[in-house]
């Protein structure tokens, strides 16, 4: 039993939008990639399986289309745009990111579309919204994400270095996760009304709002974040939190020692370690360890006991990370109640033993190759209707004769 | 207009971002989402409450920008679940709740009594979603985190940073943000299955996990050739990370901390790109092996020629070729002088009842027929104590102030 059982979903398909079609794949949607007949162009990006590029090689494909049906049609033909009406005609939701004027010119946008399906949810991805023109202007990942206002928060202390726009991918996905909430919310009002409707999703709107301080201190007061290494924007300087540790990796350390437990903790710690001898300031970690009463951090910079005491845990920390490897400082300080975590590259986050015993590590069959591979697993955990990787991504046209039946 | 989740009611928990941003999605679609806190700590679990910003001549628990950016259109009661009295309160209105909704840590709704198991025993279809940060289960699940932590932990700050540099990572809660993006889901995909079943269940969204989601194919290529992200030098996260484009980056423009980023896809994009630069220089590289192979050399050449250029007038020619180009938006810039956010309705505004009237996030969606609204700014601190329960639970506004009175609310 899965959550989207009987949901039929038309993605046209749009290396932006992919990520938005396997989130309702994953979940049981029943999703029908429409593709022209030279296949969708991320077909052709890297990785490849053996380093090799090739056809149904790309690990890029791979990933964003699991759980999905491939059929091709080319809409420029009549007949085609035929079997794309009857197709729609059976199906609960439509997602593209086309042209703003193209499916209309094909007569085949949202008011073409209602009148043969009411219940039609139909969802259009782009980068500025649906009445905009610069939308139709070419955009990557990254002139999204600039545009959108993420990098400007992203960097280093040193502002010659250009501001940074994180991998993966993030200015689609952040479109994406827009879009497959969208539905789910059309769905659940589709429920009660019987009634679908169009949903415009515009990429730089989300991004604009997936930027946290950035934009609401301008909304609230006027007031510009500054890109800081390792840690949040802020509108005034803030300490450092990143550290690298004995075996040359990086940790971020959160949020500081505050409380009596975590003083002594981390106290005990750094004798177990033998490194009280190194810390002069130890004794104000004894003097945390024993405080009674609130620990007052507004008093920072004034109360010269409290301040000596929290940059005793600073130092602390500081001291610990040089002499342990990043995960052992991620342990010990988790251990003592600090939120600390080690700076992981995405494989050593995947071969994390928490994420193994949850069952993240998901095997994926490939008939076309008698292989099975690993795949990154579920972003939540239903156990009523669980995630689940259904088929590894399609071939192209790989279903196009047994839809066209299925429609007879 | 019709509300696409009117009817929907949410006991909710949640706060920060992680969480609060999920249920504001929820609110604005029309869910009643009634959001409970502490008396005694006067709702200080959610540390944005009392937090900067503050606008003008503000102060205090009820003037927190942040706090009243994510908590719009819900209600705000408070509940002191020390007391008996308290408690069965909550328990009448989980009775008359579609879900509940946390993001403490592990163990903390446990420790009131009303875990999942007590929860259920209330009412047998109740929703419940819990997101932190390892989740309830595994290794790990007494470990706390936040945004920066759960990216630390995920692999996405590793994969933000510059060659020779450590990692610059995301400068806010990326996670936060998206972790309550993958909450709001896990609750509609709940609601839409009980809606089918009769069934509710226990969602147990690790944050962490979602992130890791987040970097699929760096994993497949993991899995499947062995090959690791990390490597000899640190990535540089403004280069195309998949498909071979150069020049692909983000490069300075006159003035203080100016930067256009530009993406160059094919020669096409190349070809047109030259006839703007129109210097000899840019020969060798019209080959796209060369170009890719070169692109250290290729990005100095382009720095030195986009850093004597204003970075909106070069924006608007790159993009009359066009090829992908866009200034890096300062804040001011894409709020007030970027015209496609006010077109967009991005900024609505709310009035709070203490801070008066807010500018706040909208949302980046527009519904034909059940559009989101965004009206009222967050409650203050046990704003509609009276209202919810009178209302929904048919106590007397007598009732209320004693129970006031008594520590209970």
């Amino acid at each position: 039993m899965t959550a989207l059982r009987n949901l039929r979903v038309i993605e046209l398909a749009n290396e932006r939008l992919s990520f938005a079609g396997k989130l309702m794949a994953d979940m049981g949607a029943d999703v029908i990639l429409i593709e022209p007949p030279e296949g969708e162009v991320s077909r052709g990006y890297p990785p490849f399986l053996n380093n090799q590029p090739g056809e149904n090689r790309s690990l890029y494909f791979w990933h964003y289309n699991t759980s999905k049906r491939s059929a091709v049609l080319d809409l420029n033909v009549p007949a085609d745009r035929e079997r794309f009406t009857a197709l729609l005609s059976t199906a609960d939701v439509l997602i593209e990111s086309e042209p703003t004027t193209r499916l209309a010119s094909l007569n085949l946008d949202y008011a073409q579309l209602q009148p043969i399906n009411p219940r039609l949810i139909h969802a259009a991805m782009t980068p500025y919204g649906r009445n905009e023109p610069l939308s139709d202007l070419p955009v990557t990942d990254l002139t999204l994400m600039a545009a959108g206002g993420p990098p400007w928060s992203c960097g280093y202390d040193d502002h010659t270095l250009p501001p940074v726009r994180g991998w993966g991918n993030q200015a689609y996905h952040t479109g994406c996760h827009y879009v497959f909430m969208s539905v789910l919310t059309a769905l659940l009002h589709r429920q009660h009304s019987g009634t679908g409707q169009f949903i415009d999703v515009s990429m730089t709107a989300a991004l604009n709002i997936t930027t946290e301080a950035a934009s609401y201190s301008w909304l609230i007061n006027q007031s510009t974040v500054q890109r800081q290494t390792g840690r949040h924007a802020a509108t005034v300087p803030t300490g450092e939190t990143q550290m690298r540790c004995a075996d040359g990796r990086h940790v971020n350390t959160g949020v500081p020692p505050r409380f009596p437990t975590e003083f002594n903790k981390l106290l005990n710690w750094l004798r177990t370690l033998n490194l009280e001898q190194h810390l002069p300031e130890a004794v104000f970690l004894e003097m945390g360890a024993q405080w009674e009463g609130p620990f007052d951090l507004s008093q920072l910079g004034r109360d010269d006991t409290i301040t000596a005491i929290f940059s005793a845990g600073r130092e602390a920390l500081k001291l610990i990370a040089r002499s342990v490897s990043a995960y052992e400082f991620f342990i010990g300080c988790q251990e003592a109640g600090l939120a600390v975590g080690a700076i992981n590259s995405p494989e050593e986050a995947f071969e994390d033993p928490n994420f193994k015993a949850r069952g993240f590590q998901v095997p994926v069959h490939h008939d076309d190759l008698d292989t099975t591979f690993t795949y990154p697993g579920a972003p939540y955990k239903l156990p009523r209707s669980p995630w689940s990787i259904s088929r590894r991504a399609p071939h192209l046209g790989e279903h196009s004769d047994q839809l066209w039946s299925e429609l007879q | 207009m019709e509300q696409a989740l009117a009817g929907i009611r949410i006991c909710d928990f949640t706060g920060q971002l992680a969480g609060a941003g999920a249920t504001k999605w929820l609110a604005a679609f029309g869910a009643e989402v009634i959001r409970i806190e502490d008396p005694v700590r006067e709702g200080r679990w959610d540390i944005l409450r009392g937090m900067e910003p503050f606008k003008p001549g503000q102060r205090g628990l009820d003037h927190g920008g942040a706090f009243n950016n994510h908590n719009t259109d819900k209600l705000g009661i408070t509940l002191n679940l020390r007391t008996e009295k308290a408690k069965d309160i909550l328990r009448n209105l989980i009775e008359i709740s579609d879900a509940v909704t946390e993001n403490f840590a592990a163990g903390v709704l446990d420790r009131w009594g009303f875990g999942y198991e007590q929860l259920r025993a209330i009412k047998p279809d109740i929703v419940y979603v819990s997101n932190c940060g390892f989740g309830h289960r595994g290794p790990y699940q007494a470990y706390k985190t936040w945004g920066p932590i759960v990216q630390a932990m995920s692999g996405l700050t590793f994969s933000a940073s510059l060659p020779e540099q450590e990692p610059a990572g995301w400068g806010y809660s990326y996670m936060d943000h998206t972790g309550g993006y993958y909450m709001a889901m896990a609750i509609m995909l709940a609601l839409l299955h009980r809606q089918q079943t009769g069934e509710g269940q226990w969602v147990d969204l690790a944050c962490t996990e979602a992130a890791l989601t987040l970097n699929g194919p760096a994993l497949l290529d993991w899995t499947v050739n062995q090959r690791p992200m990390r490597g000899s030098e640190a990535p540089n996260a403004n280069r195309s990370q998949f498909q071979p484009m150069a020049p692909h980056g983000i490069y300075p423009c006159v003035g203080e901390d100016n930067w256009i980023a530009i993406s160059v896809r094919h020669n096409d994009d190349w070809y047109l790109l030259t006839q703007l630069i129109d210097a000899a220089w840019t020969a060798p590289f019209d080959d796209e092996a060369y170009r890719l192979d070169h692109q250290d050399q290729l990005d100095q050449q382009i720095t030195a020629w986009t850093r004597l250029q204003d970075k909106f007038e070069l924006q608007g020619r790159l993009r009359q070729l066009p090829i992908p180009a866009a200034a890096v938006q300062k804040p001011e810039e894409r709020i007030t002088q970027d015209p496609t956010t006010a077109n967009f309705s991005l900024w609505p505004t709310v009035v709070h009842t203490a801070m008066g009237e807010v500018q706040v996030d909208g949302l980046p969606v527009h519904f034909s027929e059940t559009d989101w609204q965004i009206k009222r700014g967050a409650p203050c601190l046990g704003e509609h104590n009276e209202h919810v329960l009178t209302r929904l639970l048919g106590l007397s506004a007598e009732e209320v102030q004693h129970l006031t009175e008594e520590g209970v609310l």
